[in-house]
């Protein structure tokens, strides 16, 4: 009850931001336009639209973190959390209040950049639920990310780190814009270790059917979310204790 | 049946570092009083509100809120209180009617209870013009009416008030001052305030901090009769210059 009081009013707060739809919607629908135009006149194989549409709904899910970063960050500098920390609200009312409305967006976010693909002529099969779907471990790492930010850097940093270097790193380390290999050496090295790379093949092969492949990537995925998810309840914990 | 002080503080301290935010407060409040600390900057008043909402941990010392322990029973302490922090601390992005429905889903109230408690501070706070209104876009004084409501949805006996007319006009003082005069003897009040005629004015007793320590306590008549001046700012200000 006191969960689910908080988890709507967050969900409230998000969705009517401005910002939300600027950048979790609008942002990355305008990029599968851009480099659909620029498809249409240079063919390359990746932005083609049956995996440029998935490919894109991990970019889209890095703005998760800023859109839960940035609601905590305020709340605690706008000392709201210090008026809901003298409650009976318990460290789990708060956790799960802040992270769980994240989930519905998210896959929202996915299922608004498989939709614009589909308007601008991506196969149309059952495998974009499933591409949605499986989407969750990409997304649960990323709004784990925003509960770890938010817990640590203030609105202003939040708009730094989670805003400008987070969706860079997403976008230059998954491979939606250009293929890793060109560049080779250290920086594919990394792009195999971190998660976005595996979040898009991941995504590229549900949409494809291929879900042994699209497994060997969730796994990944999945082991970056969980990291992510003890971490920032730890730091979470740890501001609350601080506060 | 045995007549309790409605906190009782003994010897509170709190030290950060080499610096004694408050420095062994001890103190009675009584039932129904509305209790002022003054002070100027850093002398101590928010943190010693923090300790007693269970904000912060003391380094010594104890306080018992309706015989329940700060140290000891903070959960049982944060469903007898009710806090307005300094910063308005509402959520923006939900409306008047959305926060006292949020707070209400906080304390647990079912459909029926929260239907009757929307409607009771609605009308003690005369919010029926703004309820629809998003609180971020509400003028200062009606979001500290709303904070104050916040506070009070919980039916708190002991209410915190930091700074409740911090930076507000003369007019919206004024009648967030009479807010606060209807609220005396329903509740037990702690203001924390700079503006002297708002503690002489509202206060039944004053407490005086400097650095950390309660270097004087009465009524608004004693304290002046204490200093030998006629206004009580020039009281004040001998007060906290004297020791």
């Amino acid at each position: 009850m006191r969960m689910m009081a908080f988890a709507k009013r967050n969900w409230k707060e998000i969705v009517r931001d401005p910002l939300t739809l600027i950048f979790g919607l609008g942002f990355p629908g305008i990029l599968i336009l851009l480099l659909t135009a620029i498809q249409a006149n240079i063919p390359v194989s990746m932005f083609e639209i049956d995996a440029l549409a998935p490919s894109m709904t991990v970019f889209g899910l890095a703005f998760m973190t800023l859109f839960s970063a940035t609601i905590i960050a305020k709340d605690r500098e706008s000392a709201f959390l210090m008026r809901l920390y003298a409650t009976p609200m318990t460290a789990a009312d708060f956790i799960l209040g802040y992270t769980l409305p994240m989930v519905p967006i998210a896959l929202l976010q996915s299922a608004f950049c498989l939709i614009v693909g589909a308007v601008l002529g991506m196969t149309l099969t059952v495998n974009i639920l499933w591409t949605v779907l499986l989407s969750l471990p990409a997304a649960v790492f990323f709004i784990a990310l925003g509960l770890l930010f938010g817990s640590i850097l203030n609105q202003k940093q939040v708009g730094g780190i989670c805003g400008a270097l987070l969706t860079n790193l997403t976008a230059w380390l998954s491979g939606i814009w250009f293929d890793l290999e060109l560049v080779g050496g250290a920086f594919v090295a990394a792009a195999n270790v971190l998660p976005f790379s595996h979040g898009v093949q991941a995504a590229k092969f549900a949409f494809a059917g291929d879900f042994a492949a699209a497994g060997s990537h969730l796994v990944w995925v999945a082991g970056y979310a969980a990291g992510a998810v003890v971490l920032a309840v730890v730091l979470f914990l740890r501001q609350m204790k601080k506060q | 049946m045995i007549d309790m002080e409605a906190i009782e503080i003994r010897n509170l301290t709190k030290v950060y570092g080499d610096v004694r935010a408050v420095d062994g407060l001890t103190l009675s409040v009584r039932p129904g009083e509305l209790f002022a600390l003054l002070g100027v900057n850093g002398a101590g008043k928010t943190t010693a509100i923090k300790m007693l909402a269970c904000l912060a941990r003391p380094t010594g010392g104890d306080a018992l809120l309706m015989g329940s322990s700060i140290v000891h029973q903070p959960g049982e302490v944060r469903r007898l209180i009710g806090i307005s922090p300094q910063d308005t601390a509402v959520a923006p992005n939900l409306t008047v009617e959305e926060n006292l429905a949020m707070m209400c889903g906080v304390y647990g109230y079912d459909k029926q209870a929260q239907k009757e408690k929307l409607a009771a501070l609605t009308e003690e706070f005369h919010l029926q013009e703004v309820l629809h209104r998003r609180a971020g876009k509400l003028s200062g004084g009606w979001q500290r009416r709303l904070s104050i409501a916040l506070a009070l949805v919980g039916q708190p006996q002991i209410l915190f008030l930091d700074e409740p007319t911090l930076g507000l006009d003369v007019i919206a003082r004024s009648e967030l001052w009479d807010t606060i005069r209807a609220l005396k003897g329903k509740v037990t009040i702690i203001l924390t305030t700079h503006y002297m005629e708002e503690a002489e004015g509202l206060s039944d007793r004053i407490g005086i901090m400097k650095a950390g320590r309660l270097i004087a306590l009465g009524t608004a008549g004693e304290l002046k009769a204490q200093a030998g001046k006629e206004r009580f700012e020039d009281a004040f200000v001998a007060l906290v210059k004297g020791v």
